[in-house]
């Protein structure tokens, strides 16, 4: 029988409930820690877990922060501000595009993508791309091999495929840019004693798609078990702003416009969503092929993609590899 | 003198137990053992074989060669390039 987008629907009211029950003991009890540190993005993980850490530790247990950069869209922190002020607790602005400067991070990312596209400069934009796990033949499906794609200062788009040097570098130097704000957020929890949150959704982190050490980092992550459509109707219902509701996820991290489909995943949100909950639930491609509008073969190859990324992402959720027993400690 | 699959097998290899093995040789993979199936080699360390293969072999290889059937052994990258150098 067909599976719909249904089964993503949850009781919001007793999920929260439950969220915030968790939130309150796991900062009090195991963390120790008297309220949480949110980085506020403008997107919808991050100001769901506001919006949920206000409700569960009352909005003087929690601090906002608005960390835009160089790259960031000009709304980012107009939209972060509006979660701050919705929930009415305290935030701080810190760009940090002086650190990122003095790290050199846009300069190693330029010189990278000059590998690849020797006249890239001022005024050029750029992002990285991973092709459509839906192009190509089933049998033979392309490698997640990323490209740069370039808009040069006349409007012309140009893609190239990133040779392993090239890539690395520009991954290296824009991964500055998480570790930063996660830096920075652990400056804030250390100053007032609170605890840092990650925002990743379920879809992000069982597909790898965080920096490790980066927004990978973090004290509690409470909605890493919610699908992202959950994700919408929970900021919905707990009354996040409108315009971040109703905004399309992007990465904000390159400075051409990037949605969060042609950088990671194979499909909008909603039908990774279903992908991932019917593999989880060890559903027959075709049982869930009708609702998404693919077919069934389709539908194996996302089934394929998924797990190819928890493959190549296995190390970024791994603690350090140890090399002899430590009995003496508990965690 | 022309390449053999045999050639590149052995020069794969070589180049899989220095650079993926940390010299390794015991783990070295069968000709035939698939690199997706087994975990040995990610997409990034397809991109590091491509790379290699073109320098070695003075090949260029397509954006729509990167597939399995070319790629995902040590049998199959063989194949491959001995079929891009003939070709």
């Amino acid at each position: 029988m067909g599976i719909g987008f249904e089964v993503l629907d949850i009781d919001l009211e007793a999920e929260a409930n439950r969220i915030c029950e968790a939130i309150r003991k796991g900062v009090s009890l195991e963390l120790k820690r008297r309220g949480v540190v949110v980085a506020l993005s403008g997107g919808i993980d991050s100001s769901c877990v506001a919006a949920l850490s206000a409700r569960a530790l009352g909005p003087k247990h929690v601090h906002g922060l608005h960390m835009p950069e160089r790259d960031s869209s000009g709304e980012t922190i107009k939209l972060s501000k509006s979660v701050s002020d919705t929930f009415g607790f305290d935030s701080t602005v810190e760009d940090i595009t002086p650190i990122l400067e003095g790290l050199r991070c846009y300069e190693r990312r330029d010189e990278a993508i000059k590998m690849v596209f020797p006249d890239f400069g001022p005024g050029w934009k750029s992002k990285i791309v991973l092709p459509g796990v839906l192009d190509g033949s089933a049998a033979n499906q392309s490698y997640n091999v990323y490209s740069v794609v370039v808009q040069t200062p006349g409007g012309e788009i140009l893609k190239k495929r990133l040779p392993p040097k090239a890539y690395l570098q520009i991954v290296a130097a824009t991964n500055f840019k998480q570790r930063t704000r996660k830096m920075l957020e652990y400056y804030h929890a250390d100053r007032l004693h609170f605890a840092t949150t990650g925002t990743p959704n379920r879809l992000e982190y069982d597909q790898g798609f965080f920096v490790k050490n980066g927004d990978g980092a973090a004290d509690i992550k409470p909605i890493a078990h919610l699908y992202k459509t959950q994700v919408y109707a929970m900021a919905r219902h707990l009354g996040v702003p409108a315009a971040i509701c109703n905004r399309a996820p992007t990465t904000d991290t390159y400075s051409l416009a990037q949605g969060q489909d042609e950088f990671y995943f194979s499909l909008p949100y909603d039908k990774m969503d279903l992908c991932l909950w019917a593999k989880n639930h060890g559903k027959a491609p075709g049982d869930v092929a009708g609702a998404l509008g693919l077919t069934a073969e389709q539908v194996e190859r996302v089934y394929r993609d998924i797990d190819q990324k928890r493959a190549t992402t296995r190390y970024m959720h791994l603690a350090p590899v140890k090399c002899g027993e430590i009995p003496e400690l508990d965690v | 003198m022309a390449l053999s699959p045999q050639d590149v097998e052995r020069d794969v290899t070589a180049f899989i137990v220095e650079n993926f093995l940390f010299g390794n040789a015991a783990d070295a993979p069968k000709p035939a053992t698939s690199f997706m199936e087994t975990g040995l080699i990610d997409s990034t360390g397809i991109l590091e074989l491509v790379a290699w293969l073109e320098g070695k072999y003075g090949i260029s290889v397509g954006d729509d060669q990167l597939v399995p059937e070319n790629l995902d052994s040590v049998g199959n990258i063989a194949a491959f390039v001995v079929r891009t150098k003939g070709g």
